[in-house]
């Protein structure tokens, strides 16, 4: 990865004394060009496209807001109703993550979605554990916190 | 002609954002004094407000930039922060609140955390 920004950038001063204007526009087309350039040349570069996960961070940062927005709701439904009904409870989730960087984002991004609050970690880091609204869907709760957050996670890490 | 409309249209949405982050600040604060414990009280807190702390930093930042032309990045940063710290304000209030002894509401008593708790301490022993 750390190559193909070198040759970005590379192809991008190429551009800008090629073209004789040492200036920000003319960087950045000539940004752009290189990365045009490198996406036609891919398959002969090694490792991945780099703003594939450039693109992959994106996903996720749609993800938080999508997840930010319907948990808001949820929760100003269950403040302003008559008798607020849930049955909370602590329950532990079983986490593939295994860096440090990546758990605290998992937790993060637990603590903002809907009914569910990350509480602690346990010593190994092998467990999170989660205080949620509704106890009695908690497998639910798993499977997806498992199929959508983990997965974001390890696309933008591994 | 033209510009009055689009500056009505761009009021309207300020007004939008703003008028929304002020609800969902309203309703963090119902919901922290109606919730029983602190686990579901911390769950009001922080969804709530953090989007209510984003919605009027947009608006703000919309504000500026349409009158005065100010593009305020201060603002941006201020939601990005607000956003990564709120959680973590949330995890430790509840981690110390199990750890001093709060048990969180519960009928059918599930408690996966307190058994694992009890657990490292049997293993202590």
């Amino acid at each position: 990865m750390p190559f193909q920004i070198v040759m970005n950038l590379i192809i991008a001063i190429m551009w800008m004394f090629l073209s004789e204007s040492y200036t920000l526009p003319s960087f950045i087309t000539g940004y752009l060009i290189g990365i045009f350039l490198l996406l036609l040349l891919n398959r002969f570069i090694p490792d991945t496209f780099y703003l594939r996960r450039f693109y992959k961070i994106l996903a996720l940062v749609y993800l938080f807001i999508k997840e930010l927005i319907t948990s808001n709701i949820d929760i100003v439904k269950l403040v302003y109703q008559r008798k607020p009904e849930f049955e909370p409870g602590i329950f532990a989730l079983p986490t593939d993550l295994k860096s440090n960087w990546e758990i605290t984002l998992l937790a993060n991004l637990i603590s903002l979605t809907p009914g569910t609050l990350s509480v602690a970690v346990s010593q190994d880091n092998t467990h999170l554990y989660i205080h949620a609204m509704n106890i009695d869907d908690i497998d639910e709760t798993i499977n997806y916190i498992k199929s959508t957050f983990e997965n974001a996670i390890m696309e933008v890490t591994r | 002609m033209i510009e009055t409309w689009i500056d009505i249209i761009f009021n309207i949405i300020i007004a939008i954002f703003l008028l929304s982050g002020t609800f969902f600040l309203i309703s963090s604060s119902i919901g922290l004094i109606r919730f029983p414990d602190v686990y579901t009280r911390l769950h009001a807190t922080t969804k709530a407000s953090t989007l209510g702390i984003a919605g009027l930093l947009i608006g703000a930042f919309l504000f500026l930039f349409v009158e005065h032309g100010i593009i305020s990045g201060k603002l941006l940063l201020a939601i990005v922060f607000t956003l990564l710290t709120a959680p973590l304000g949330a995890h430790m209030i509840s981690r110390a609140a199990h750890r001093v002894g709060i048990k969180p509401v519960t009928k059918q008593r599930s408690d996966e955390y307190e058994k694992a708790i009890q657990k490292e301490k049997q293993q202590q022993k």
